[in-house]
């Protein structure tokens, strides 16, 4: 198709470009919003029907800072009781943000919470 | 008139009257305690009153509190099925508390009892304690595979365990801040707001027709503080059930 229009003429290559270019960028579009479409109906219904969506995003909030809160203390007490400061504080403040992470994707429902994995299959 | 001015001062503890003496540490009853046998007592008095006529058909206080039974019960079992109504005692209690002591706060020349973190921490580590003993009580030691994921590999599993071990003990860390945040930064924002009333107020014609601003500002932000009490104790009750389903159901 690309071939088809460079091939009418060097005159008005710019305009035809930019026409098919655009040409292709609506169907492009209109694929994207028929492809998301059922998606975004199922996203919005369950926006509306959920009355608890405000209070997952009260949630969200403090799930990572929490992570980061326990990693730091813990961190900071192995280094006070082995005395290998810095690298209790290093290892362990990384680790709980990794676990805040993981906090805010449970909150979020995009990781499955940890009873989930449990049920037998 | 400078205290009152101060935001910070509505969280002050004031010892009331002492009540014992141990040491040299003397335990008094505070405004604090004060404020959480109001919350209590309104609610043992809500629900006597409520249950006192038992009609078929409810009254007011009956279907109000009929309301806030089914509420809970539906938020327990839409989280921890049906097996999650042996907590309802539990949950009730934690939500109706909450819900009380917030809206309770949020009359004027009030005590907020959950804007203080030893307050939430206390009812956040009681959830968190109960998750662990009725956890272990009920799958022993298999209790411990919340921990671990099935189809990790091996050499990556311990790192994972460890992340899962984190997550869970910041639990009751973001379970507590969460509240005692929520409400103490309500407060701040409607204490400085108000105070930025009288302040304009103070300066004659243009300043009281400025003050207009934030006084809507003021009466806005209430409105939005009235929705914050409830939800908090809504998102307290949910995450305590969802953490009660962890210890409910590990696996068969």
């Amino acid at each position: 198709m690309a071939n088809g229009t460079r091939g009418q003429g060097d005159g008005k290559e710019p305009p035809d470009d930019e026409a098919a270019l655009s040409a292709r960028l609506q169907r492009l579009g209109n694929r994207l919003a028929t492809a998301n479409r059922p998606v975004a109906n199922v996203e919005s219904q369950r926006m509306v029907s959920d009355p608890s969506a405000l209070a997952r995003g009260f949630r969200m909030s403090t799930e990572l800072v929490a992570g980061v809160i326990v990693g730091a203390g813990i961190g900071w007490l192995l280094d006070r009781w082995l005395g290998i400061s810095p690298w209790g504080l290093i290892v362990f403040l990384l680790l709980g943000f990794v676990a805040g992470v993981l906090n805010v994707m449970r909150a979020a429902g995009v990781a499955p919470n940890p009873s989930d994995r449990l049920k037998p299959k | 008139m400078q205290m009152a001015a101060d935001p910070i001062h509505q969280f002050q503890i004031v010892n009331l009257f002492p009540v014992v003496k141990i040491g040299n540490s003397e335990i008094a009853f505070t405004n604090s305690a004060a404020f959480m046998l109001i919350a209590v007592g309104g609610i043992v008095a809500f629900l006597l009153a409520a249950t006192s006529r038992r009609a078929v058909v409810p009254g007011r206080m009956q279907s109000v509190a009929e309301l806030s039974y089914e509420f809970v019960a539906n938020t327990i079992n839409s989280t921890a099925g049906k097996e999650g109504m042996k907590f309802f005692p539990f949950v009730f209690s934690l939500f109706m508390f909450i819900l009380v002591a917030n809206l309770v706060g949020l009359i004027p020349y009030t005590f907020t009892v959950t804007s203080h973190i030893i307050v939430t921490a206390a009812l956040a580590l009681s959830v968190f304690l109960t998750v662990l003993v009725y956890g272990f009580w009920k799958n022993g030691l298999h209790f411990f595979n919340l921990f671990v994921p099935k189809g990790i590999p091996i050499y990556i599993l311990p790192l994972i365990v460890f992340i899962e071990v984190l997550s869970f003990l910041s639990r009751p860390i973001s379970h507590s801040v969460r509240l005692f945040a929520n409400m103490l930064a309500g407060h701040i924002t409607l204490k400085v707001f108000a105070s930025f009333i009288t302040l304009l107020g103070g300066l004659g014609i243009a300043g009281m027709a400025g003050a207009v601003l934030p006084l809507a500002l003021v009466v806005a932000l209430t409105a939005l503080e009235l929705l914050v009490a409830f939800l908090q104790a809504y998102v307290f009750a949910i995450l305590t059930c969802i953490y009660l389903n962890d210890a409910i159901h590990p696996g068969h």
